[in-house]
């Protein structure tokens, strides 16, 4: 899993409540037998009309937003089917990090084990990031996991809360698979005794 | 050192990490990999930019989406099915690991491919994205399924997160009658014990029974362990078991066959070993059975009649009677009163030789009844290809069997091999579910010479009085 240490960058705005894992990836792209090239269509349905052509509305086809790497979001994001397809899409985009008042159970910790930061705050705050992340493509922000901050475009700095144990798993990119890497000399020793032991194998 | 199960010895065998709370990392020996649960595994390992740990160790085969239809070089119409399988043909390449395509004679069912091969030898570990890797059981392997997720969690690192379950033996004492076989073994246990009866358990069978099966028949007994609800099913490997793997591509040879062998005759569970569990049947009473609803645990001898909702208790009658409206069927009706539309002989439960050879004796000189559609499907390219030789494939051909090409067909709805609604078939596969051949089909499991037997006559058929 890729690690999220410091991310500075734009923020697009997505005032909505209850974006749901529908609207985030809409069911008919979950036949592909890949979790990669869902980006495109991220929020298929708010984001291209039936022709295919885009939305010129649509917060991530405005030029400012197009290479947002974080997102600004209203109450209960990520709600509706567990699929995993949605983080998978959020972050083929290119978002690793999204900030709203609360957020799905399911979608908040497949978040985690896709290397996205998923930020929950109180609406006040929530509301404050909402407007720097109006300001466009200019207003960078900056969200830093190992010190638990995010510093708006004008250098205001809001803290933020995190499980001690996720917050380490993606500090250092791990994931199960990562947290078993982490044990390899462990597996190359038990693979060089049974080289002796069952040469067979 | 205290008495141990086969299942601990292989499990400590493998034990390469162990945490506190029993949380512990399996070495995997061998894992299997076809072209349904793998595509986001392999695409998983592309995204973190990782590579295979032991592709030497890793096999693949297209089974699930293959056609068996003789033109199937035209390709899959399915644009999914065919997408799954280009995957699978691309994995296997970019990351270097052992692979039998859809052209390759020795291409089949992933747990018939394994042992045939010889992949699958005696205390390993093996698993496979499916769950009939409990088949491998047979060879006294520790073998099961897996999710996509620990697919790729194996692909990478050779190992499986995994906590210990607890120890079960059915035992099968005694000698089974004539026309009574493994599959009426394996569903007979699943009657007895219902098909949670095995839940958090791994099953060791054994027993004179179990011991005078061929190792065909014990992959039967064992691929379905998982439908009792086991996460595996083992049986002790003997001389049947080194005489099988003897010779076959991938088992050890010379100085490493004697070393192999060494270990493999310490693979017993110790008489005073301690089980959490235990079942025992007699053999002489197993009768030839059938399932009569959608749960493989509705299991009768074929002498019986269809149940009532209210021969059972508790959440049970309203299942059954679910499942008789299901399968069309009134309480009272004889058995062997059930006609049948089509036969279904294949699948990684019956799809092998020794299965095949049992249909070719019930069914020589005689016709499949008019109107039904039968067909035969063998396991493995390989299986085709013996039963050719061993003339069986003639026999079925004047019969009015269709003889096809291996693959999972009609075991399951995902390839052009499908029951239309209503449509009643008998069939040697492992999954008796609403729907499982296909929407609104409905399925009797039985045994490989039971399915032979409903093909000549029309109905479901006591095989005994064929014999
Ligand atoms: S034959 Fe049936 S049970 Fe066996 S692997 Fe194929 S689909 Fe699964």
């Amino acid at each position: 899993m890729d690690k999220f240490e410091k991310l500075t960058g734009v923020a697009a705005p997505l005032p909505l409540i209850n974006v749901d894992t529908d609207m985030i990836i809409p069911k008919q792209f979950l036949k592909t037998i890949k979790r990669s090239g869902l980006g495109v269509n991220l929020f298929d349905e708010m984001r291209y009309n039936d022709d295919g052509s885009e939305k010129p509305d649509f917060v991530l086809n405005k030029p400012a937003y197009r290479s947002a790497e974080i997102l600004v979001a209203g109450d209960n994001f990520g709600c509706g089917s567990s699929r995993e397809h949605a983080p998978w899409a959020i972050k083929d985009f290119g978002i690793r990090c999204v900030i709203a008042p609360s957020f799905a159970d399911i979608f908040f910790n497949n978040c985690f084990k896709n290397g996205i930061l998923p930020i929950a705050l109180p609406q006040e705050q929530v509301d404050l990031l909402m407007k720097d992340a109006e300001k466009g493509e200019n207003a960078r922000m900056t969200v830093d996991l190992e010190k638990q901050e995010i510093t708006t475009s004008d250098g205001e700095v809001i803290p933020f809360q995190v499980d001690a144990f996720k917050k380490h798993c993606l500090l250092e990119g791990l994931d199960d698979i990562g947290l078993t890497m982490a044990k390899a000399s462990e597996i190359s020793s038990f693979e060089s005794a049974m080289a002796m032991e069952r040469p067979w194998v | 050192m205290s008495p141990k199960t086969l299942y601990d010895k292989i499990w400590d065998a493998h034990l390469v990490h162990e945490d506190e709370d029993g949380t512990s990392l399996l070495y995997i020996d061998r894992h299997l990999v076809h072209e349904v649960t793998s595509p986001q595994a392999f695409e998983g390992l592309r995204m973190a930019g990782r590579g295979v740990h032991a592709p030497d160790k890793t096999i693949a085969v297209p089974d699930h989406n293959v056609p068996t239809t003789l033109d199937r070089e035209k390709g899959i119409e399915n644009e999914e099915s065919r997408i799954q399988v280009e995957a699978l043909d691309k994995n296997a390449k970019d990351f270097g690991i052992n692979y039998y395509p859809v052209n390759d004679i020795r291409q089949g069912i992933v747990h018939i491919v394994g042992p045939e091969q010889g992949w699958t030898l005696p205390g390993m570990t093996v698993v496979c994205g499916d769950s009939h890797t409990a088949t491998h059981g047979a060879f006294g392997a520790l073998a099961h399924g897996i999710g996509t997720s620990e697919v790729e969690h194996v692909l990478a690192t050779q190992t499986l997160i995994q906590k210990k379950s607890k120890n079960m033996k059915v035992e099968i004492t005694g000698k089974l009658h004539p026309g009574v076989t493994a599959k009426d073994i394996t569903l007979t246990v699943i009657g007895k014990t219902g098909t949670a009866g095995g839940t958090g358990y791994v099953i060791e069978y054994c027993g004179e029974a179990i011991r005078s099966l061929s190792m065909e028949g014990r992959m039967t007994v064992c691929n379905m362990a998982i439908e009792g609800g086991a996460r595996a099913g083992l049986i002790a490997p003997d001389e049947t078991t080194f005489e099988y793997i003897k010779g076959r591509p991938h088992a050890p040879k010379g100085a490493q066959w004697e070393a192999a062998l060494n270990w493999w005759k310490t693979l017993y569970s110790d008489d005073d070993a301690h089980w959490d569990k235990v079942v025992t049947i007699d053999a002489s009473e197993i009768a030839p059975v059938v399932t009569w609803g959608t749960s493989p645990e509705d299991v009768l001898p074929i002498t019986a009649t269809v149940p009532a909702p209210e021969d059972f208790a508790g959440g049970k009658v309203d299942a059954a009677r679910r499942s008789l409206e299901y399968m069309g069927l009134e309480p009272g009706q004889k058995l062997t009163d059930i006609k049948i539309d089509t036969v279904f002989i294949g699948s990684c439960t019956n799809g092998r030789i020794e299965d095949l050879r049992a249909v070719a004796e019930i069914v020589k000189g005689k016709k499949v009844k008019d109107g039904m559609r039968a067909m035969i499907v063998p396991g493995s390219g390989l299986v085709r290809a013996q039963a050719e030789e061993e003339g069986l494939a003639d026999i079925f051909i004047e019969a009015g069997f269709e003889w096809r090409l291996a693959g999972c067909s009609m075991c399951l709805a995902m390839n052009p091999d499908q029951l239309s609604p209503g449509e009643r078939c008998a069939a040697t596969s492992n999954r008796n579910f609403e729907g499982r051949q296909g929407r609104g089909g409905r399925t009797h499991l039985l045994s490989p010479a039971m399915a032979a037997a409903a093909a000549v006559t029309g109905h479901l058929t006591d095989v005994r009085e064929l014999m």
